[in-house]
Protein backbone atom coordinates (compact mmCIF):
# COMPACT_ATOMS: atom_id res chain seq x y z
CA UNK A 1 0.00 0.00 0.00
CA UNK A 2 1.41 3.38 -0.94
CA UNK A 3 1.54 5.79 1.98
CA UNK A 4 2.38 9.44 2.46
CA UNK A 5 5.88 8.39 3.56
CA UNK A 6 6.42 6.84 0.12
CA UNK A 7 5.04 9.96 -1.55
CA UNK A 8 7.53 12.03 0.44
CA UNK A 9 10.42 9.77 -0.59
CA UNK A 10 9.44 10.10 -4.26
CA UNK A 11 9.02 13.87 -3.90
CA UNK A 12 12.50 14.18 -2.35
CA UNK A 13 13.98 12.74 -5.56
CA UNK A 14 12.16 15.16 -7.86
CA UNK A 15 13.58 18.60 -8.62
CA UNK A 16 11.33 21.61 -8.17
CA UNK A 17 9.22 22.29 -11.25
CA UNK A 18 10.19 19.06 -13.02
CA UNK A 19 8.17 17.67 -15.91
CA UNK A 20 6.71 14.41 -14.65
CA UNK A 21 4.82 11.58 -16.29
CA UNK A 22 3.03 9.16 -13.94
CA UNK A 23 2.24 5.85 -15.62
CA UNK A 24 -0.78 4.04 -14.22
CA UNK A 25 -1.50 7.12 -12.14
CA UNK A 26 -4.69 5.78 -10.54
CA UNK A 27 -6.74 8.60 -9.05
CA UNK A 28 -3.90 11.08 -9.66
CA UNK A 29 -3.18 11.61 -5.95
CA UNK A 30 0.62 11.21 -6.33
CA UNK A 31 0.66 13.77 -9.15
CA UNK A 32 -1.55 16.12 -7.16
CA UNK A 33 0.85 15.70 -4.20
CA UNK A 34 3.91 16.35 -6.38
CA UNK A 35 2.36 19.42 -7.93
CA UNK A 36 1.56 20.80 -4.45
CA UNK A 37 4.91 19.95 -2.86
CA UNK A 38 7.34 20.23 -5.79
CA UNK A 39 5.45 22.40 -8.25
CA UNK A 40 5.83 19.77 -10.97
CA UNK A 41 3.96 20.01 -14.24
CA UNK A 42 2.76 16.58 -14.99
CA UNK A 43 0.50 14.18 -16.75
CA UNK A 44 -0.96 10.90 -15.63
CA UNK A 45 -1.38 7.95 -17.94
CA UNK A 46 -4.35 5.77 -17.08
CA UNK A 47 -6.69 3.39 -18.85
CA UNK A 48 -9.28 2.73 -16.15
CA UNK A 49 -12.55 4.63 -16.61
CA UNK A 50 -13.19 5.22 -12.90
CA UNK A 51 -9.60 6.34 -12.23
CA UNK A 52 -9.80 8.79 -15.15
CA UNK A 53 -12.85 10.48 -13.65
CA UNK A 54 -11.03 10.65 -10.28
CA UNK A 55 -8.01 12.29 -11.95
CA UNK A 56 -10.29 14.92 -13.49
CA UNK A 57 -11.82 15.47 -10.04
CA UNK A 58 -8.32 15.90 -8.60
CA UNK A 59 -7.43 18.46 -11.25
CA UNK A 60 -4.73 16.26 -12.76
CA UNK A 61 -3.95 16.14 -16.49
CA UNK A 62 -4.76 12.57 -17.48
CA UNK A 63 -4.17 10.91 -20.83
CA UNK A 64 -6.02 7.69 -21.59
CA UNK A 65 -3.54 5.22 -22.99
CA UNK A 66 -3.13 1.47 -22.67
CA UNK A 67 0.43 1.26 -21.35
CA UNK A 68 0.98 -2.17 -22.82
CA UNK A 69 0.47 -0.83 -26.34
CA UNK A 70 3.11 1.86 -25.98
CA UNK A 71 3.10 5.63 -25.75
CA UNK A 72 3.46 6.78 -29.34
CA UNK A 73 1.86 10.11 -28.34
CA UNK A 74 4.86 11.00 -26.25
CA UNK A 75 8.08 12.24 -27.79
CA UNK A 76 11.54 10.91 -26.87
CA UNK A 77 13.14 12.39 -23.75
CA UNK A 78 10.26 14.84 -23.30
CA UNK A 79 9.96 14.31 -19.52
CA UNK A 80 12.42 14.77 -16.68
CA UNK A 81 11.02 11.87 -14.72
CA UNK A 82 8.67 9.00 -15.52
CA UNK A 83 7.05 7.27 -12.55
CA UNK A 84 5.58 3.79 -12.48
CA UNK A 85 4.12 3.29 -9.03
CA UNK A 86 2.97 -0.18 -7.95
CA UNK A 87 2.31 -1.21 -11.53
CA UNK A 88 5.47 -2.87 -12.88
CA UNK A 89 4.49 -6.22 -11.36
CA UNK A 90 1.18 -6.08 -13.26
CA UNK A 91 2.71 -5.41 -16.69
CA UNK A 92 2.82 -8.23 -19.21
CA UNK A 93 5.70 -6.69 -21.14
CA UNK A 94 7.89 -5.58 -18.25
CA UNK A 95 11.07 -5.02 -20.22
CA UNK A 96 9.33 -3.06 -22.98
CA UNK A 97 7.54 -0.83 -20.47
CA UNK A 98 10.78 0.03 -18.66
CA UNK A 99 12.51 0.71 -21.99
CA UNK A 100 9.60 2.97 -22.98
CA UNK A 101 9.92 4.84 -19.66
CA UNK A 102 13.55 5.60 -20.40
CA UNK A 103 12.72 6.56 -23.99
CA UNK A 104 10.24 9.29 -23.00
CA UNK A 105 11.99 10.31 -19.74
CA UNK A 106 15.54 11.10 -18.71
CA UNK A 107 15.03 9.27 -15.40
CA UNK A 108 12.58 6.68 -14.13
CA UNK A 109 11.11 5.96 -10.71
CA UNK A 110 9.48 2.60 -10.02
CA UNK A 111 7.90 1.34 -6.85
CA UNK A 112 6.94 -2.29 -6.33
CA UNK A 113 5.96 -4.75 -3.59
CA UNK A 114 9.00 -6.79 -2.54
CA UNK A 115 8.28 -10.47 -3.08
CA UNK A 116 11.42 -11.23 -1.03
CA UNK A 117 9.85 -9.94 2.23
CA UNK A 118 10.34 -12.62 4.92
CA UNK A 119 6.64 -13.18 5.50
CA UNK A 120 6.20 -13.91 1.79
CA UNK A 121 9.16 -16.27 1.97
CA UNK A 122 7.75 -18.16 4.96
CA UNK A 123 4.28 -18.41 3.47
CA UNK A 124 5.69 -20.11 0.40
CA UNK A 125 8.53 -22.06 2.12
CA UNK A 126 6.65 -23.32 5.18
CA UNK A 127 2.97 -22.91 4.27
CA UNK A 128 3.53 -24.05 0.70
CA UNK A 129 1.08 -21.43 -0.51
CA UNK A 130 1.49 -18.31 -2.63
CA UNK A 131 1.84 -15.32 -0.29
CA UNK A 132 -1.11 -13.08 0.52
CA UNK A 133 -0.33 -9.92 2.48
CA UNK A 134 -1.24 -6.28 2.82
CA UNK A 135 1.10 -5.46 -0.07
CA UNK A 136 0.10 -8.49 -2.14
CA UNK A 137 -3.57 -8.77 -1.21
CA UNK A 138 -4.63 -11.06 -4.06
CA UNK A 139 -5.11 -14.81 -4.37
CA UNK A 140 -3.10 -16.46 -7.14
CA UNK A 141 -6.20 -16.82 -9.30
CA UNK A 142 -7.41 -13.22 -9.17
CA UNK A 143 -4.17 -11.27 -8.98
CA UNK A 144 -3.35 -8.59 -11.52
CA UNK A 145 0.32 -9.16 -10.60
CA UNK A 146 1.78 -11.29 -13.36
CA UNK A 147 5.48 -10.62 -12.67
CA UNK A 148 6.36 -10.86 -9.01
CA UNK A 149 9.98 -10.07 -8.19
CA UNK A 150 12.29 -9.16 -5.32
CA UNK A 151 14.61 -6.25 -4.63
CA UNK A 152 17.56 -8.48 -5.57
CA UNK A 153 15.81 -9.43 -8.83
CA UNK A 154 15.28 -5.80 -9.75
CA UNK A 155 18.89 -4.88 -9.03
CA UNK A 156 20.06 -7.78 -11.21
CA UNK A 157 17.70 -6.56 -13.96
CA UNK A 158 19.19 -3.05 -13.77
CA UNK A 159 22.73 -4.41 -13.85
CA UNK A 160 21.98 -6.62 -16.86
CA UNK A 161 20.60 -3.65 -18.79
CA UNK A 162 23.23 -1.17 -17.66
CA UNK A 163 20.67 0.99 -15.88
CA UNK A 164 22.25 3.28 -13.30
CA UNK A 165 20.46 3.14 -9.95
CA UNK A 166 20.41 6.72 -8.64
CA UNK A 167 18.39 6.24 -5.44
CA UNK A 168 16.80 3.41 -3.53
CA UNK A 169 14.39 3.50 -0.59
CA UNK A 170 12.78 0.50 1.03
CA UNK A 171 9.81 0.67 3.37
CA UNK A 172 8.20 -1.76 5.76
CA UNK A 173 4.58 -0.78 6.26
CA UNK A 174 5.32 2.90 5.73
CA UNK A 175 8.54 3.04 7.78
CA UNK A 176 11.89 3.28 6.04
CA UNK A 177 13.86 0.00 6.24
CA UNK A 178 17.64 0.21 6.00
CA UNK A 179 18.53 -3.18 7.51
CA UNK A 180 18.36 -6.28 5.27
CA UNK A 181 15.91 -4.59 2.91
CA UNK A 182 15.27 -7.60 0.66
CA UNK A 183 14.30 -9.66 3.72
CA UNK A 184 12.59 -7.04 5.85
CA UNK A 185 11.21 -4.53 3.32
CA UNK A 186 7.69 -4.66 1.90
CA UNK A 187 7.87 -1.86 -0.66
CA UNK A 188 10.82 -0.77 -2.79
CA UNK A 189 11.32 2.56 -4.56
CA UNK A 190 14.03 3.07 -7.18
CA UNK A 191 15.18 6.03 -9.20
CA UNK A 192 17.30 4.99 -12.19
CA UNK A 193 18.48 6.09 -15.62
CA UNK A 194 19.88 4.54 -18.76
CA UNK A 195 23.66 4.20 -18.84
CA UNK A 196 25.31 7.49 -19.72
CA UNK B 1 -35.88 24.94 -20.22
CA UNK B 2 -37.43 27.35 -22.76
CA UNK B 3 -35.10 28.60 -25.48
CA UNK B 4 -35.52 31.91 -27.32
CA UNK B 5 -33.62 32.54 -30.54
CA UNK B 6 -32.10 36.00 -30.93
CA UNK B 7 -30.48 37.87 -33.76
CA UNK B 8 -27.39 40.08 -33.60
CA UNK B 9 -27.03 42.46 -36.54
CA UNK B 10 -23.53 43.54 -37.53
CA UNK B 11 -23.30 46.55 -39.84
CA UNK B 12 -21.63 49.93 -40.11
CA UNK B 13 -20.27 51.53 -37.93
CA UNK B 14 -19.08 48.07 -36.82
CA UNK B 15 -16.18 46.98 -39.01
CA UNK B 16 -16.98 44.72 -41.97
CA UNK B 17 -15.92 41.10 -41.82
CA UNK B 18 -12.90 40.21 -43.90
CA UNK B 19 -13.09 36.54 -44.90
CA UNK B 20 -10.19 34.20 -45.58
CA UNK B 21 -11.18 34.07 -49.26
CA UNK B 22 -10.64 37.82 -49.57
CA UNK B 23 -14.37 38.52 -49.76
CA UNK B 24 -15.80 41.09 -47.37
CA UNK B 25 -19.20 40.98 -45.67
CA UNK B 26 -20.30 44.58 -45.05
CA UNK B 27 -23.24 43.45 -42.96
CA UNK B 28 -24.46 40.17 -41.57
CA UNK B 29 -26.67 38.66 -38.89
CA UNK B 30 -25.78 35.97 -36.41
CA UNK B 31 -28.58 33.93 -34.83
CA UNK B 32 -27.87 32.77 -31.31
CA UNK B 33 -29.45 31.46 -28.14
CA UNK B 34 -28.29 31.69 -24.54
CA UNK B 35 -29.10 29.54 -21.53
CA UNK B 36 -28.38 30.28 -17.88
CA UNK B 37 -27.25 33.61 -16.47
CA UNK B 38 -24.10 35.55 -17.14
CA UNK B 39 -22.44 36.19 -13.77
CA UNK B 40 -21.40 39.62 -12.53
CA UNK B 41 -17.83 39.49 -13.81
CA UNK B 42 -18.87 37.69 -17.01
CA UNK B 43 -16.55 34.79 -16.36
CA UNK B 44 -18.94 31.83 -16.72
CA UNK B 45 -19.64 31.95 -20.47
CA UNK B 46 -19.40 28.76 -22.50
CA UNK B 47 -19.59 28.93 -26.29
CA UNK B 48 -20.94 25.88 -28.10
CA UNK B 49 -19.83 25.51 -31.72
CA UNK B 50 -21.99 23.41 -33.99
CA UNK B 51 -21.09 20.73 -36.48
CA UNK B 52 -22.18 20.28 -40.09
CA UNK B 53 -25.95 20.45 -39.98
CA UNK B 54 -26.79 21.88 -36.57
CA UNK B 55 -27.64 25.38 -35.40
CA UNK B 56 -27.75 27.85 -32.53
CA UNK B 57 -30.59 25.81 -31.00
CA UNK B 58 -28.35 23.78 -28.73
CA UNK B 59 -30.55 23.08 -25.73
CA UNK B 60 -34.04 23.48 -24.35
CA UNK B 61 -37.29 23.62 -26.31
CA UNK B 62 -39.22 26.43 -27.92
CA UNK B 63 -42.33 27.70 -26.15
CA UNK B 64 -45.25 25.36 -26.71
CA UNK B 65 -43.24 22.92 -28.83
CA UNK B 66 -42.24 19.96 -26.68
CA UNK B 67 -40.64 18.17 -29.65
CA UNK B 68 -38.23 21.01 -30.43
CA UNK B 69 -35.31 19.88 -28.26
CA UNK B 70 -31.95 21.46 -29.01
CA UNK B 71 -29.38 19.24 -30.74
CA UNK B 72 -27.19 18.87 -27.62
CA UNK B 73 -29.99 18.95 -25.05
CA UNK B 74 -28.72 15.68 -23.51
CA UNK B 75 -25.46 17.45 -22.60
CA UNK B 76 -26.51 21.00 -21.78
CA UNK B 77 -29.18 22.27 -19.40
CA UNK B 78 -30.01 22.74 -15.72
CA UNK B 79 -28.18 20.04 -13.71
CA UNK B 80 -26.76 18.43 -16.86
CA UNK B 81 -23.10 17.80 -17.73
CA UNK B 82 -22.73 21.40 -18.85
CA UNK B 83 -24.87 22.84 -16.09
CA UNK B 84 -26.76 25.99 -17.07
CA UNK B 85 -27.35 26.67 -13.37
CA UNK B 86 -23.62 27.41 -13.23
CA UNK B 87 -22.68 28.42 -16.73
CA UNK B 88 -23.97 30.92 -19.26
CA UNK B 89 -24.10 28.87 -22.43
CA UNK B 90 -24.16 30.43 -25.88
CA UNK B 91 -25.21 28.64 -29.05
CA UNK B 92 -24.50 30.40 -32.33
CA UNK B 93 -25.47 29.63 -35.91
CA UNK B 94 -22.47 29.89 -38.20
CA UNK B 95 -22.22 32.31 -41.11
CA UNK B 96 -23.27 30.70 -44.38
CA UNK B 97 -25.75 28.45 -42.61
CA UNK B 98 -29.48 28.39 -43.20
CA UNK B 99 -31.04 28.69 -39.75
CA UNK B 100 -31.05 32.44 -39.20
CA UNK B 101 -27.49 33.67 -39.64
CA UNK B 102 -26.65 35.29 -42.95
CA UNK B 103 -26.11 32.68 -45.62
CA UNK B 104 -26.77 31.81 -49.26
CA UNK B 105 -30.56 31.92 -48.76
CA UNK B 106 -30.41 35.44 -47.29
CA UNK B 107 -31.18 38.47 -49.42
CA UNK B 108 -28.06 40.18 -50.73
CA UNK B 109 -28.62 43.87 -49.87
CA UNK B 110 -26.75 44.88 -53.01
CA UNK B 111 -29.04 43.01 -55.42
CA UNK B 112 -32.25 42.49 -53.47
CA UNK B 113 -32.09 38.79 -54.41
CA UNK B 114 -30.91 35.71 -52.49
CA UNK B 115 -27.11 35.49 -52.47
CA UNK B 116 -27.18 31.95 -53.86
CA UNK B 117 -23.93 31.22 -55.66
CA UNK B 118 -22.64 34.72 -54.78
CA UNK B 119 -22.37 33.93 -51.09
CA UNK B 120 -18.64 33.68 -50.38
CA UNK B 121 -16.92 30.54 -49.19
CA UNK B 122 -16.35 30.65 -45.44
CA UNK B 123 -13.72 28.93 -43.34
CA UNK B 124 -13.55 27.66 -39.77
CA UNK B 125 -11.39 30.71 -39.02
CA UNK B 126 -14.05 33.03 -40.46
CA UNK B 127 -16.63 31.43 -38.18
CA UNK B 128 -14.39 31.83 -35.16
CA UNK B 129 -13.76 35.49 -36.02
CA UNK B 130 -17.48 36.16 -36.37
CA UNK B 131 -18.19 34.32 -33.10
CA UNK B 132 -15.60 36.55 -31.41
CA UNK B 133 -17.61 39.55 -32.63
CA UNK B 134 -20.74 38.04 -31.13
CA UNK B 135 -18.90 37.83 -27.79
CA UNK B 136 -17.93 41.50 -28.16
CA UNK B 137 -21.59 42.26 -28.85
CA UNK B 138 -22.56 40.38 -25.65
CA UNK B 139 -19.81 42.15 -23.69
CA UNK B 140 -17.92 38.93 -22.93
CA UNK B 141 -14.12 39.11 -23.00
CA UNK B 142 -13.16 35.64 -21.90
CA UNK B 143 -14.84 32.26 -22.31
CA UNK B 144 -14.76 29.82 -19.41
CA UNK B 145 -14.86 27.24 -22.20
CA UNK B 146 -15.40 26.80 -25.88
CA UNK B 147 -16.76 23.39 -26.76
CA UNK B 148 -17.75 21.48 -29.85
CA UNK B 149 -17.99 18.06 -31.46
CA UNK B 150 -16.73 17.14 -34.93
CA UNK B 151 -16.58 20.34 -37.01
CA UNK B 152 -17.56 22.14 -33.78
CA UNK B 153 -14.44 20.71 -32.14
CA UNK B 154 -12.36 22.16 -34.95
CA UNK B 155 -13.79 25.58 -34.17
CA UNK B 156 -12.92 25.10 -30.48
CA UNK B 157 -9.36 24.20 -31.51
CA UNK B 158 -9.18 27.23 -33.80
CA UNK B 159 -10.48 29.47 -31.00
CA UNK B 160 -7.61 28.39 -28.76
CA UNK B 161 -5.11 29.39 -31.46
CA UNK B 162 -6.73 32.60 -32.77
CA UNK B 163 -7.88 34.07 -29.46
CA UNK B 164 -5.64 32.48 -26.81
CA UNK B 165 -6.35 35.23 -24.27
CA UNK B 166 -10.10 34.72 -24.59
CA UNK B 167 -10.31 30.96 -23.94
CA UNK B 168 -9.67 29.30 -20.58
CA UNK B 169 -10.70 25.78 -21.61
CA UNK B 170 -11.12 24.18 -25.03
CA UNK B 171 -13.25 21.03 -25.16
CA UNK B 172 -12.60 19.27 -28.46
CA UNK B 173 -14.77 16.20 -29.08
CA UNK B 174 -14.68 13.68 -31.95
CA UNK B 175 -12.64 16.08 -34.05
CA UNK B 176 -9.46 16.03 -36.13
CA UNK B 177 -6.67 18.53 -36.78
CA UNK B 178 -7.51 18.34 -40.49
CA UNK B 179 -9.37 16.11 -42.93
CA UNK B 180 -7.77 13.03 -44.47
CA UNK B 181 -7.89 12.46 -48.22
CA UNK B 182 -10.68 9.93 -47.54
CA UNK B 183 -12.69 12.53 -45.60
CA UNK B 184 -12.29 15.03 -48.45
CA UNK B 185 -13.26 12.34 -50.95
CA UNK B 186 -16.57 11.69 -49.19
CA UNK B 187 -17.24 15.45 -49.13
CA UNK B 188 -16.50 15.78 -52.82
CA UNK B 189 -18.93 12.98 -53.71
CA UNK B 190 -21.57 14.77 -51.64
CA UNK B 191 -20.88 18.07 -53.40
CA UNK B 192 -21.03 16.43 -56.82
CA UNK B 193 -24.40 14.92 -55.94
CA UNK B 194 -25.68 18.45 -55.27
CA UNK B 195 -23.98 20.26 -58.15
CA UNK B 196 -25.06 17.72 -60.78
CA UNK B 197 -28.71 17.89 -59.71
CA UNK B 198 -30.55 19.54 -62.65
CA UNK B 199 -32.34 21.78 -60.16
CA UNK B 200 -29.05 23.23 -58.88
CA UNK B 201 -28.88 25.98 -61.55
CA UNK B 202 -25.28 26.86 -60.69
CA UNK B 203 -26.30 27.59 -57.15
CA UNK B 204 -28.96 30.17 -58.01
CA UNK B 205 -31.95 27.85 -57.59
CA UNK B 206 -33.59 30.03 -54.92
CA UNK B 207 -34.03 32.92 -57.37
CA UNK B 208 -36.26 30.74 -59.56
CA UNK B 209 -37.91 28.78 -56.77
CA UNK B 210 -36.13 25.57 -57.65
CA UNK B 211 -34.56 23.15 -55.13
CA UNK B 212 -31.83 20.55 -55.78
CA UNK B 213 -33.53 18.25 -53.31
CA UNK B 214 -32.40 14.96 -54.76
CA UNK B 215 -28.76 15.95 -54.83
CA UNK B 216 -28.93 17.20 -51.28
CA UNK B 217 -30.61 14.01 -50.11
CA UNK B 218 -27.89 11.87 -51.71
CA UNK B 219 -25.24 14.10 -50.10
CA UNK B 220 -26.82 13.48 -46.71
CA UNK B 221 -27.01 9.72 -47.33
CA UNK B 222 -23.27 9.66 -48.01
CA UNK B 223 -22.58 11.67 -44.87
CA UNK B 224 -24.75 9.38 -42.77
CA UNK B 225 -22.76 6.31 -43.76
CA UNK B 226 -19.63 7.92 -42.29
CA UNK B 227 -21.34 8.85 -39.02
CA UNK B 228 -22.14 5.27 -38.02
CA UNK B 229 -19.72 2.44 -37.27
CA UNK B 230 -19.83 -0.73 -39.36
CA UNK B 231 -20.81 -2.75 -36.27
CA UNK B 232 -23.57 -0.34 -35.33
CA UNK B 233 -25.01 -0.46 -38.85
CA UNK B 234 -24.89 -4.24 -38.71
CA UNK B 235 -26.61 -4.30 -35.30
CA UNK B 236 -29.26 -1.77 -36.26
CA UNK B 237 -30.08 -2.93 -39.79
CA UNK B 238 -27.99 -5.93 -40.77
CA UNK B 239 -29.28 -7.45 -43.99
CA UNK B 240 -32.85 -6.96 -42.86
CA UNK B 241 -35.57 -6.42 -45.46
CA UNK B 242 -38.62 -4.30 -44.96
CA UNK B 243 -40.96 -6.69 -46.76
CA UNK B 244 -38.64 -9.13 -48.51
CA UNK B 245 -37.15 -9.29 -51.97
CA UNK B 246 -39.22 -7.73 -54.74
CA UNK B 247 -36.68 -7.66 -57.57
CA UNK B 248 -36.98 -3.90 -57.84
CA UNK B 249 -34.92 -0.82 -57.05
CA UNK B 250 -37.37 0.44 -54.49
CA UNK B 251 -35.83 0.65 -51.00
CA UNK B 252 -35.99 -3.00 -49.95
CA UNK B 253 -33.23 -3.37 -47.36
CA UNK B 254 -33.81 -1.59 -44.08
CA UNK B 255 -30.54 0.31 -44.45
CA UNK B 256 -31.69 1.64 -47.85
CA UNK B 257 -34.95 2.76 -46.41
CA UNK B 258 -33.20 4.38 -43.44
CA UNK B 259 -30.76 6.31 -45.62
CA UNK B 260 -33.49 7.45 -48.01
CA UNK B 261 -35.59 8.62 -45.09
CA UNK B 262 -32.66 10.54 -43.58
CA UNK B 263 -31.78 12.09 -46.94
CA UNK B 264 -35.38 13.08 -47.70
CA UNK B 265 -35.89 14.58 -44.23
CA UNK B 266 -32.63 16.54 -44.46
CA UNK B 267 -33.35 17.90 -47.92
CA UNK B 268 -36.54 19.49 -46.61
CA UNK B 269 -34.85 21.69 -44.04
CA UNK B 270 -31.25 22.20 -45.18
CA UNK B 271 -29.84 24.39 -47.91
CA UNK B 272 -27.71 22.89 -50.67
CA UNK B 273 -25.43 25.94 -50.98
CA UNK B 274 -24.82 25.78 -47.24
CA UNK B 275 -23.92 22.10 -47.52
CA UNK B 276 -21.38 22.90 -50.23
CA UNK B 277 -19.80 25.63 -48.15
CA UNK B 278 -19.74 23.75 -44.86
CA UNK B 279 -18.06 20.70 -46.43
CA UNK B 280 -15.54 23.01 -48.06
CA UNK B 281 -14.81 24.68 -44.71
CA UNK B 282 -14.14 21.19 -43.33
CA UNK B 283 -11.82 20.36 -46.23
CA UNK B 284 -9.84 23.58 -45.86
CA UNK B 285 -9.39 23.35 -42.08
CA UNK B 286 -5.73 22.67 -41.39
CA UNK B 287 -4.17 24.95 -38.77
CA UNK B 288 -0.82 23.17 -39.07
CA UNK B 289 -0.56 24.05 -42.79
CA UNK B 290 0.57 27.60 -41.99
CA UNK B 291 3.34 26.15 -39.82
CA UNK B 292 4.84 23.76 -42.33
CA UNK B 293 2.58 20.95 -41.17
CA UNK B 294 3.79 21.26 -37.58
CA UNK B 295 0.66 21.04 -35.41
CA UNK B 296 2.61 21.67 -32.19
CA UNK B 297 3.88 24.92 -33.67
CA UNK B 298 0.36 25.86 -34.77
CA UNK B 299 -0.98 25.22 -31.27
CA UNK B 300 1.90 26.93 -29.47
CA UNK B 301 0.05 30.27 -28.98
CA UNK B 302 -2.80 28.51 -27.12
CA UNK B 303 -3.18 29.32 -23.43
CA UNK B 304 -6.26 27.21 -22.77
CA UNK B 305 -6.43 23.93 -20.92
CA UNK B 306 -7.66 21.21 -23.25
CA UNK B 307 -10.09 18.35 -22.85
CA UNK B 308 -9.89 16.10 -25.90
CA UNK B 309 -12.39 13.25 -26.29
CA UNK B 310 -12.60 10.60 -28.99
CA UNK B 311 -14.72 7.50 -29.50
CA UNK B 312 -13.23 4.07 -30.14
CA UNK B 313 -15.48 3.19 -33.11
CA UNK B 314 -15.42 6.61 -34.81
CA UNK B 315 -13.87 5.99 -38.22
CA UNK B 316 -14.69 9.41 -39.65
CA UNK B 317 -12.45 11.18 -37.10
CA UNK B 318 -10.76 8.24 -35.43
CA UNK B 319 -9.05 8.29 -32.01
CA UNK B 320 -5.72 8.39 -33.89
CA UNK B 321 -6.66 11.88 -35.14
CA UNK B 322 -7.39 13.05 -31.59
CA UNK B 323 -4.10 11.55 -30.44
CA UNK B 324 -2.31 13.74 -33.00
CA UNK B 325 -3.72 16.78 -31.21
CA UNK B 326 -2.78 15.32 -27.81
CA UNK B 327 0.76 14.68 -28.96
CA UNK B 328 1.10 18.24 -30.28
CA UNK B 329 -0.23 19.63 -26.98
CA UNK B 330 2.18 17.44 -24.99
CA UNK B 331 5.05 18.66 -27.19
CA UNK B 332 3.92 22.20 -26.35
CA UNK B 333 3.71 21.39 -22.63
CA UNK B 334 0.07 22.47 -22.57
CA UNK B 335 -2.42 21.23 -20.03
CA UNK B 336 -4.40 18.45 -21.66
CA UNK B 337 -6.69 15.66 -20.60
CA UNK B 338 -7.50 13.00 -23.18
CA UNK B 339 -10.23 10.40 -22.95
CA UNK B 340 -10.94 7.67 -25.48
CA UNK B 341 -14.52 6.65 -24.82
CA UNK B 342 -15.44 3.04 -25.51
CA UNK B 343 -18.66 3.49 -27.50
CA UNK B 344 -20.12 1.34 -30.29
CA UNK B 345 -21.88 4.09 -32.24
CA UNK B 346 -19.12 5.60 -34.38
CA UNK B 347 -18.85 9.34 -35.00
CA UNK B 348 -22.45 9.96 -33.91
CA UNK B 349 -21.47 8.95 -30.36
CA UNK B 350 -20.63 12.55 -29.57
CA UNK B 351 -24.34 13.43 -29.76
CA UNK B 352 -25.52 10.41 -27.77
CA UNK B 353 -25.79 9.50 -24.12
CA UNK B 354 -22.81 7.49 -22.99
CA UNK B 355 -22.27 7.26 -19.23
CA UNK B 356 -18.46 7.57 -19.30
CA UNK B 357 -18.51 10.40 -21.87
CA UNK B 358 -21.03 12.43 -19.92
CA UNK B 359 -19.27 11.72 -16.60
CA UNK B 360 -16.00 13.02 -18.06
CA UNK B 361 -17.60 16.24 -19.33
CA UNK B 362 -19.64 16.75 -16.15
CA UNK B 363 -16.63 16.22 -13.86
CA UNK B 364 -14.40 18.41 -15.98
CA UNK B 365 -16.88 21.29 -16.01
CA UNK B 366 -17.71 20.93 -12.30
CA UNK B 367 -14.17 20.41 -10.96
CA UNK B 368 -11.83 22.10 -13.40
CA UNK B 369 -13.80 24.91 -15.01
CA UNK B 370 -16.39 25.95 -12.43
CA UNK B 371 -14.16 26.55 -9.35
CA UNK B 372 -12.31 29.35 -11.13
CA UNK B 373 -15.59 31.09 -11.78
CA UNK B 374 -16.75 30.77 -8.22
CA UNK B 375 -13.47 32.31 -7.05
CA UNK B 376 -13.70 35.20 -9.46
CA UNK B 377 -17.38 35.70 -8.59
CA UNK B 378 -16.44 35.94 -4.94
CA UNK B 379 -13.62 38.30 -5.78
CA UNK B 380 -16.08 40.52 -7.65
CA UNK B 381 -18.60 40.48 -4.79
Amino acid sequence: MITRADFAAIASWIPEGARVLDLGCGDGSLLAYLSQTRGVSGYGIENDEVSIIQCIENGVNVIQVNLESGMAEIADQSFDIVILSQTLQAMKRTEAVVAEMLRVGREAIVTFPNFGYWKHRTQIALGGRMPVSEDLPYQWYDTPNVHLFTIADFEAFCTARNYRVLNRSVFTNGVEQRFLPNLLGTLALYRFAASA
Amino acid sequence: MIATPQLAHFASPLPSLQLASGAVLQQYDLAYETYGTLNADKSNAVLICHALNASHHVAGVYEGRADSEGWWDSMIGPGKSVDTNQFFVIGVNNLGSCFGSTGPLSINPETGKPYGADFPLVTVEDWVDSQARLLDFLGIKTLAAVMGGSLGGMQALSWSIRYPERVRHAVVIAAAPNLSAQNIAFNEVARQAIMTDPDFHDGNYARINALPKNGLAVARMIGHITYISDDQMETKFGRGFREGKKFSFAPEFQIESYLRYQGEKFSQYYDANTYLRVTKALDYFDPAADCGGDLAKALSPAAAKFLIISFTTDWRFSPARSREMVRALLDDKKNVTYVEVDAPHGHDAFLLNNAQYHAVVKTYFAKQIAPVNITSQEAAA
